[in-house]
C-alpha cells in the first residue's frame, strides 16, 4: 500500500473520516444547533468533490490500487461528482422535511454519508469483493434510514421488508459471484474478463453464476420481477428517505451493473443481454401500467422508477460504449428529476402529514405558481417530452437499443412512454386545471427554494444544452 | 439586415417575450397586453423582412444558420428555409399577432395565456425552419406543452378530456417518427434533413419508415380515421387556441409529409400512395357529410377542417398516380402547389371562421347553431365578414378557398377521373354545410332576445376580421406571389421524389 495508492482513494478516505467526525460531533451538538451537523455534512460533500476533481482522470486512463481491488477511472469520477451534487441537494431538501416532522437528528447525516461511501466504493470497485462491500455498506445504511422514524408503523414495516428482500438479493449476488469464482478462479473483474475471453471455465457453471449476478443487479435496480420492495419501501419510508433512495443509489445501481456485467462478464454478453431484454421489457410494461392505478404519489413515483430502470437497462443491454454512456446519462438525469419531484412533495407537506396523495396537488398552480411550474417541467421531463432533460435521456437509450438490433423493444419502450405520459399529465392536470381545496400558504426556507429552483431549471437547461453532459458521459467510456 | 440570424430571432423573440411576460405578469398587469402585442408584431415584421430578402428563384435553403448542438451525435442547431417553409412561417407570425389581439379580453392569468401563445409561436416557427431532424422533433413535440396548457386552463367545460386526448394522440403518433429518425441516423450517421433526403434505403425499410412518418403526421393533419381528437380539442379550446390549432398546427402534418415522407422515402410513398389518397378521399367526402350533421358551430368548422385538409394530403400524393397514369409529370407540381396554397388558404379561412364564432360566443356564450338566427339584422357588418369567410370555405371563386381546391382537382384529373370526381364532391358538400350554417345563424327573423341585444363589431374585432378578409380575397384574386414563392421548391421536390432511392 503506497502513498500513491492512498491518494487515489482520497475521496473515499475523506468521506469515511468525515462520516465518523459527523457521528462524534453530533453527540456534542444540542438540538437547536443541529444545523451545524447539516453544514458539516454539506461541507464534506463539497470537499469530497474538490478531492475527486483534483485528480480527475483524462478519458481512457485507468488506475488501480490496493492489489487491483480499487479502480479509478473517468466513469467513476464523473458518477461520484454527480453523487455528491445530488446528495447535497437531498440534504437541503431533507433538512426542511426532518425539521417539520421532528426527525432532525444526526443519524440521518451519518447514515447518509456511510451510504454515500458505499456508493463510492461500488463505483470504484474492480473486484467482486469490493463490489459486495460497497453494496452492503449502502444497503445496511439504507435499511436503517428507512426506519429513521422509529415510531412509524409503516416505516418499520418498510424497513423490515427492505431488509429481508435486500439480504436475499445480496445473498443471491454473493452466490453468483462464488460460482463465477469457481469457474474462472478469480474474483478480480479484469482477470474474470480475461479468463472468459480465453474460453476458460465450465459454461454451465458460468451461466448459473451469471443468472444469480443478474438477479442481484435486477433486485438492486428494482427491475420486474424483482421489484416488489420498491413501492412498499417508497411508500413506507419517510419522504426524505424515499427522496434519497430514489436518487443517489440509482447511480450505484448503474455502476454495479457496468462493473460486473461489462468489466467482468462482457465475455458472456450474449447471455446477459437476453436476460436484460426480458427484465427491461417487463419493467417498462408493469411500471408504466401499474403507475396509472396509483392514488398515492409516492407509490406512483415508485412504479415510475421501475419503468425508468427499464429504460436505463435498454442502454446497458446494448453492451457498447455508446449504450453505457446513454445509460449513464439516464441514471444521472433520472436522479436529478426524481430528487426534484420528491422535493415538491416535501414542499407541499406540512408537519401534520405528508402530502403524498395525488389530491394534495390540486390547484398548486394557484397556490404557488413558481413551484408548480418547476414541478410541471420535472413531470414533462419524466414523461420524456422535449426539450426537457428526460427526453434526451430517453432517445439515447432508445438509440442504443435500436443500434443493438432491438427495434421491437425500442417500439415497446416508446409506446410505454406514451402510456406513462398519462399519469404524469394527470399530476399536471391536478396542479393547473383544478381549483385548490384550501388556500393555506406554502412556505419553505430560502435554501430549500433556491435548490429546488436550481433543480427545476436544470431539468430544462440540461435539456436544451444537453451536448455537454452527453459529451461527458461519452468520454467516460472511451 | 439580411445577414442577421433572422430565423433564430423569429424563434427566440416570442419565447423571450413570454418569459418577460411571466416575470412581470403579477406586478404590472397593465403592461402584459401591450408587451405581448409588441413582441408578436416585432416577430411579424421580422418575418416580412425574411420575405423581402427571400430569393424565390432557387430551391436551395436560405437564411441558413448552423451551430453544433450535440457534438457526440453530430446534431446541429441548423435552420434554413425554402419556398415550402416560408409561406407557413409567414402564416404563423401573422396568426400569432391575431390571437394576441383576439385574447385581449382574457382576464384569468392573462400573462400566462399570452405567454403560452408566444412560446407556441416560437416553437412552430422553429419547427418550420429546422433542418436537423432531431431539432425538428424537439420543436414538434415541445409544441404540445403550451397547447396542452392553453386548452386545459382556458378551455370549455370538457377541457380536461379534450386536452389529454389531444396530447396523448399526438405524442403517440410522433414517437414512431423518433424511432424512424434514429434508425436512419444509425444507417447514415446524420440527422441533417438534407442528408436524409439523399440517404439510400431499401424498399422494405422505406415502407416501415413511411408508416412511422404517416402515423406521426396523419394525427397532426388530421387524417381520417385518427382525426377524433380534433373536434374535441377545437370545441373545448378557447377561441385563440382553436384559431392556432386550425390555422397553423394542422399544417404541421402537411409540412411534415412534404419535408420528410415524400423526399426521404419516395419509393415507399409511390408504393403506398393509394393508402394516403384513399384516406384523403374518405376524409373529403365522408367527413363532409359528418360536418353537415353538426349542431355545434365549432364542431362543424372542425369537421370542415378535416375535410379540407384531405385536399392537402390528396394533392401531395397525386404525383405518383399521375406518373403511372400518363407517364409524364404534367400536373404533379400543380398538385403539390395546390396542397400548399390550400394549407395557407385554410389557415386564413379556418382561423377567420373560429374568430367569427368567437365573436358570437363572447356575446351569447353559446356555440349551438340553434341559439342563433337573424344575426345579420343586429350585426350587419359582422354578418358581411362571416358570410365572406363561410363562402370562401365552400370554395367560392375569387376567394383563396377556390384556388387551392381548384388546383388539386385539376391535378387529380391527370391522375384518375374518379379521384377528381370524389374530390369535387366537396364543392357541393362544403357549400351545403357552410351555407346552411349561414342561413340558420345569420338570416331569417331575429330568433331570440339574446340575438336582438347583440352589438356589432368592436374596433379590435374589426381589425382581425379585416386583415383576414383582405388576405382571403387577395390570394383568391391574385395568388401569383404565393405561387411564385414556392415554385422553385415545388419543382425541385417533384424532380427529387420521382427518382428512386433504391439500389
Amino acid at each position: 500500500m503506497t502513498v500513491a495508492e492512498l491518494q487515489l482513494a482520497l475521496p473515499e478516505i475523506f468521506v469515511l473520516t468525515m462520516a465518523c467526525v459527523v457521528l462524534l460531533a453530533d453527540l456534542f451538538i444540542s438540538q437547536d444547533r443541529r444545523g451545524l451537523t447539516h453544514l458539516l455534512a454539506v461541507l464534506t460533500l463539497v470537499f469530497a468533490a474538490i478531492l475527486t476533481l483534483r485528480v480527475m482522470l483524462p478519458p481512457g486512463e485507468v488506475l488501480y490500487a490496493f492489489s487491483d481491488t480499487f479502480v479509478r477511472d473517468r466513469f467513476g469520477d464523473v458518477l461520484k461528482v454527480f453523487a455528491y451534487i445530488i446528495l447535497a441537494g437531498v440534504f437541503v431538501y431533507a433538512k426542511h422535511y426532518l425539521r417539520q416532522f421532528n426527525l432532525f437528528k444526526g443519524e440521518f447525516y451519518t447514515l447518509s454519508l456511510f451510504a454515500l461511501l458505499g456508493v463510492m466504493v461500488m463505483i470504484s470497485a474492480s473486484n467482486m469483493i469490493t463490489v459486495y462491500l460497497g453494496l452492503e455498506l449502502l444497503a445496511l445504511s439504507t435499511y436503517a434510514l428507512v426506519a429513521l422514524d422509529r415510531d412509524s408503523r409503516f416505516g418499520s414495516e418498510a424497513a423490515m421488508k427492505y431488509f429481508i428482500l435486500g439480504s436475499l438479493a445480496s445473498g443471491l449476488l454473493l452466490y453468483g459471484m462464488s460460482l463465477i469464482y469457481g469457474a474462472t478462479g478469480s474474483l478480480n473483474l479484469a482477470d474474470v474478463s480475461a479468463a472468459l475471453g480465453g474460453g476458460a471455465g465450465d459454461s454451465m457453471l458460468l451461466t448459473f453464476g451469471l443468472v444469480f449476478v443478474v438477479i442481484g443487479i435486477a433486485f438492486k435496480l428494482g427491475a420486474v420481477p424483482f421489484h416488489m420492495w420498491v413501492p412498499d419501501v417508497y411508500h413506507g419510508a419517510p419522504l426524505a428517505i424515499a427522496l434519497f433512495i430514489s436518487s443517489v443509489p440509482k447511480l450505484a445501481g448503474l455502476a454495479l451493473a457496468i462493473r460486473l456485467l461489462d468489466n467482468g462478464l462482457i465475455g458472456l454478453h450474449g447471455d446477459w443481454q437476453g436476460m436484460l431484454v426480458v427484465l427491461a421489457a417487463l419493467s417498462l410494461v408493469l411500471g408504466n401500467v401499474v403507475a396509472i392505478a396509483q392514488t398515492n404519489i409516492k407509490r406512483m413515483l415508485a412504479y415510475s422508477t421501475i419503468s425508468h430502470m427499464g429504460f436505463m437497462m435498454l442502454g446497458i443491454l446494448a453492451g457498447t460504449p455508446e449504450g453505457y454512456a446513454a445509460a449513464m446519462f439516464y441514471a444521472i438525469a433520472y436522479a436529478i428529476m426524481s430528487a426534484g419531484a420528491f422535493a415538491v412533495i416535501i414542499l407541499i407537506s406540512n408537519g401534520d402529514r405528508e402530502a403524498d396523495q395525488l389530491e394534495d396537488f390540486k390547484g398548486l398552480a394557484k397556490r404557488n405558481p413558481w413551484h408548480a411550474f418547476l414541478m410541471m417541467m420535472i413531470l414533462f421531463s419524466l414523461a420524456g417530452v422535449p426539450v426537457f432533460l428526460g427526453f434526451f435521456a430517453k432517445w439515447q437509450v432508445i438509440a442504443a437499443a435500436i443500434g443493438a438490433g432491438f427495434t421491437g423493444l425500442a417500439v415497446l419502450a416508446v409506446v410505454m412512454a406514451v402510456i406513462g405520459a398519462f399519469y404524469y399529465l394527470r399530476v399536471v392536470k391536478l396542479m393547473y386545471f383544478d381549483e385548490p381545496e384550501h388556500e393555506s400558504a406554502i412556505t419553505a426556507p430560502v435554501d430549500f427554494r433556491a435548490v429546488l429552483t436550481i433543480n427545476g431549471v436544470a431539468v430544462l437547461a440540461l435539456g436544451i444544452f444537453s451536448g455537454g453532459l452527453i459529451t461527458l458521459c461519452v468520454s467516460a467510456f472511451v | 439586415m439580411f445577414d442577421w440570424p433572422l430565423l433564430s430571432l423569429l424563434i427566440w423573440i416570442p419565447i423571450v417575450g413570454a418569459v418577460l411576460l411571466a416575470a412581470i405578469g403579477n406586478r404590472m398587469p397593465h403592461l402584459v397586453r401591450p408587451l405581448a402585442l409588441a413582441t408578436a408584431l416585432l416577430a411579424f415584421v421580422l418575418s416580412l423582412v425574411v420575405y423581402a430578402g427571400f430569393d424565390a428563384s432557387t430551391s436551395a435553403m436560405q437564411f441558413q444558420e448552423k451551430a453544433v448542438w450535440i457534438a457526440a451525435f453530430d446534431i446541429h442547431y441548423h435552420l434554413g428555409i425554402d419556398g415550402l417553409s416560408l409561406p407557413l412561417i409567414l402564416l404563423t407570425t401573422l396568426i400569432g399577432v391575431l390571437v394576441i389581439i383576439g385574447g385581449w379580453t382574457i382576464t384569468d392569468r392573462a400573462h400566462l395565456y399570452m405567454g403560452a401563445f408566444l412560446v407556441l409561436q416560437g416553437l412552430m416557427v422553429g419547427m418550420f425552419a429546422a433542418l436537423d431532424a432531431l431539432l425538428f422533433y424537439v420543436f414538434f413535440e415541445a409544441m404540445l406543452v403550451p397547447m396542452f396548457l392553453i386548452i386545459g386552463i382556458w378551455g370549455g367545460p370538457n377541457r380536461i378530456y379534450a386536452t389529454i386526448k389531444f396530447f396523448l394522440f399526438t405524442f403517440f403518433g410522433s414517437v414512431f417518427m423518433l424511432i424512424a429518425l434514429i434508425w436512419m441516423y444509425l444507417q447514415g450517421g446524420s440527422f441533417a434533413i438534407l442528408d436524409l433526403h439523399q440517404l439510400p434505403i431499401s424498399l422494405s425499410a422505406q415502407i416501415w419508415i413511411f408508416l412511422a412518418f404517416l402515423i406521426a403526421f396523419a394525427v397532426k393533419v388530421p387524417m381520417w380515421p385518427v382525426h377524433t381528437w380534433l373536434p374535441d380539442a377545437h370545441v373545448e379550446a378557447p377561441t385563440g387556441g382553436s384559431v392556432v390549432l386550425a390555422a397553423v398546427m394542422l399544417k404541421i402534418g402537411g409540412y411534415g409529409l412534404i419535408r420528410f415522407s415524400l423526399p426521404i422515402v419516395p419509393d415507399a410513398a409511390a408504393e403506398l400512395d393509394w393508402l394516403v389518397i384513399g384516406l384523403s378521399l374518405v376524409a373529403i367526402a365522408y367527413i363532409g357529410f359528418v360536418a353537415l350533421a353538426q349542431s355545434d358551430m365549432k364542431k362543424l368548422i372542425a369537421y370542415s377542417s378535416i375535410s379540407h385538409m384531405g385536399f392537402v394530403t390528396l394533392g401531395l400524393f397525386l404525383t405518383f398516380a399521375i406518373l403511372r397514369n400518363t407517364g409524364e409529370l404534367t400536373g404533379a407540381g400543380l398538385g403539390i402547389s395546390g396542397a400548399m396554397v390550400q394549407m395557407i388558404s385554410h389557415g386564413f379561412i379556418s382561423g377567420a371562421m373560429f374568430l367569427a364564432v368567437g365573436v358570437l360566443y363572447d356575446r351569447v356564450h353559446s356555440r349551438e347553431i340553434s341559439s342563433y338566427g337573424g344575426v345579420a339584422n343586429t350585426m350587419p357588418w359582422f354578418a358581411m365578414f362571416a358570410v365572406l369567410f363561410f363562402m370562401a370555405n365552400s370554395g367560392l371563386p375569387g376567394t383563396s378557398g377556390f384556388v387551392g381546391e381548384f388546383m388539386v382537382i385539376l391535378a387529380a384529373f391527370h391522375a384518375n377521373f374518379w379521384f377528381a370526381f370524389v374530390a369535387a364532391l366537396t364543392l357541393l358538400l362544403g357549400a351545403a354545410y357552410s351555407l346552411w350554417l349561414v342561413k340558420r345563424v345569420f338570416y331569417g327573423e331575429v330568433a331570440n332576445d339574446n340575438v336582438a341585444g347583440l352589438k356589432d363589431l368592436g374596433k379590435r374585432e374589426w381589425i382581425m376580421l379585416t386583415v383576414l378578409a383582405v388576405l382571403v380575397l387577395g390570394v383568391g384574386v391574385w395568388p401569383y406571389p404565393l405561387l411564385e414563392m414556392m415554385e422553385a421548391s415545388v419543382q425541385n421536390l417533384v424532380e427529387h421524389i420521382v427518382v428512386s432511392k433504391l439500389n
